[in-house]
């Protein structure tokens, strides 16, 4: 079963909609009961750096998912700010992130008149990696932010090029993160979705 | 490489999808469901609903429309019409929408458009203007779908919106609403110069070559219309249609 994190943040429809489409079983996880069984988990999120980090700490949850995801290994995802909290920290505020992963979440440097947020559709360039299987070579997905992973993290497994070239997807592990929204990225999206629920599922 | 937008645009009007000619003289267009399926179909790249009536007759955004809406987008949806406080902004965005426009309550309140920014980030607030030109050159703006002249210079107040929080600017042309006459070239170019977020232009557009004329020149842009997605041919007939893969790449070449 895939746990979607349900903390007051981000479009958890969506993902919820995308997997009701491929028949793959999916729940709501507000609680830890609902959490400890999942076989991958989704952290959707949305809005300012720390109020999403202050949002994941007052949900009850956070002890739950770090144990799960850095003891048990469980696979999970985190999308957009979700993906951003699995850092130290961001340029964007002065939470503490989860600091699964090594690294600071740094602001566009717009050099040029680049407007922000980075918003549309952008190309990636990726290396294999089991959730990016089946996808075109450059496939497009859709972009919604104004911070971002720097490209030369190591664990970063697709870039894209906006101002700076960004880092899009990582993967330590069972961690997995990704910038773009695949739940609103058509069929590219909706395939990396697919890909996740196989690699926890398997 | 980022590319430009290309969003149709719904206007909704009593549960029912309706087109206007300059924010008037509507016709029905269908069922705003049935209208996203199909243009989930054609893979857009974002979606924009207005429920027209919201603001003018003083009603609250109609959250089981909206809900129904988002459940059924397979894209980007930005929602906008009737949007007066954080907590419905909120509730909005809890239902699966991408991004809340405000329009008449920027204008109001703009204190709203920091609030919600600083909340949910400003990638999700959009503000909305709908402008028209003087008489002896220049742009007004307006609210309560054209009727409503906004004292303040048009520059002036997108400044303000930009230094309030919001994280896009969408430009509606009354003059051009509904008349397939091309975008206004001379207008996209001020606003884009003063702009430093995204900026999605609407009104007037006619034909792919429409859009791409604006592409060539402003890139990234988002280019956003109603009739040209909605009607065929002079008689308006409607019929929902979208650029394939291979006509989207043509608009986007160089």
């Amino acid at each position: 079963m895939i746990a979607i994190v349900d903390y007051g943040l981000g479009n958890i429809r969506a993902f919820g909609n995308i997997y009701n489409r491929l028949n793959i079983p999916f729940e709501y996880a507000s609680t830890i009961d609902a959490l400890k069984d999942a076989s991958g988990i989704i952290l959707p999120g949305v809005g300012s750096f720390d109020y999403a980090m202050n949002k994941l700490n007052e949900s009850g949850l956070r002890d739950t998912l770090d144990d799960l995801v850095l003891n048990k290994k469980v696979p999970i995802i985190g999308i957009c700010v979700g993906m951003q909290m699995m850092a130290k920290r961001s340029d964007e505020g002065s939470a503490d992130g989860l600091a699964w992963l090594d690294t600071t979440v740094r602001k566009f440097d717009l050099k040029e008149s680049y407007p922000l947020p980075h918003m549309g559709w952008n190309q990636l360039s990726f290396l294999d990696n089991p959730i990016l299987k089946g996808l075109e070579k450059n496939p497009e997905l859709y972009f919604l932010h104004s911070y971002h992973f720097e490209s030369d993290y190591e664990h970063v497994i697709a870039t894209a090029e906006y101002a700076n070239s960004i880092g899009c997807i990582i993967n330590k592990g069972n961690i997995f993160g990704i910038q773009c929204h695949p739940e609103k990225s058509h069929q590219a999206g909706i395939t990396i979705l697919k890909n996740f629920a196989e690699v926890a599922n398997a | 490489m980022l590319k430009s937008r290309i969003i149709p645009v719904l206007l909704i009007r009593d549960k029912g999808l309706v087109k206007t000619t300059k924010f008037s003289d509507d016709k029905y267009v269908g069922d705003p469901l049935n209208a996203v399926r199909i243009f989930n179909e054609k893979e857009v790249d974002e979606l924009t609903v207005f429920d027209i009536d919201a603001t003018v007759n003083g009603t609250v955004p109609d959250l089981k429309v909206i809900e129904h809406l988002a459940a059924e987008c397979r894209m980007p949806l930005c929602y906008g019409g009737g949007i007066k406080t954080l907590e419905q902004a909120q509730s909005i965005l809890a239902l699966g929408v991408e991004k809340v426009a405000l329009s008449s309550a920027a204008i109001e309140n703009p204190q709203l458009i920091s609030d919600i920014a600083t909340q949910v980030g400003n990638q999700s607030v959009v503000v909305v203007l709908d402008v028209k030109k003087k008489l002896f050159g220049g742009y007004k703006a307006y609210t309560h779908n054209g009727t409503k002249q906004v004292k303040k210079d048009l520059f002036e107040l997108l400044r303000e919106f930009q230094a309030l929080g919001a994280g896009e600017i969408i430009v509606n042309n009354i003059d051009l609403d509904g008349t397939l006459k091309g975008y206004d070239q001379q207008l996209i170019s001020n606003l884009k110069s003063a702009l430093n977020v995204p900026f999605t232009i609407c009104g007037g557009a006619c034909s792919y070559d429409d859009i791409r004329k604006v592409v060539r020149g402003h890139t990234p842009i988002g280019l956003a219309a109603g009739s040209l997605f909605v009607f065929k041919g002079k008689y308006r007939a409607v019929l929902i249609s979208y650029p394939n893969k291979a006509e989207k790449e043509l608009l986007y070449k160089m």
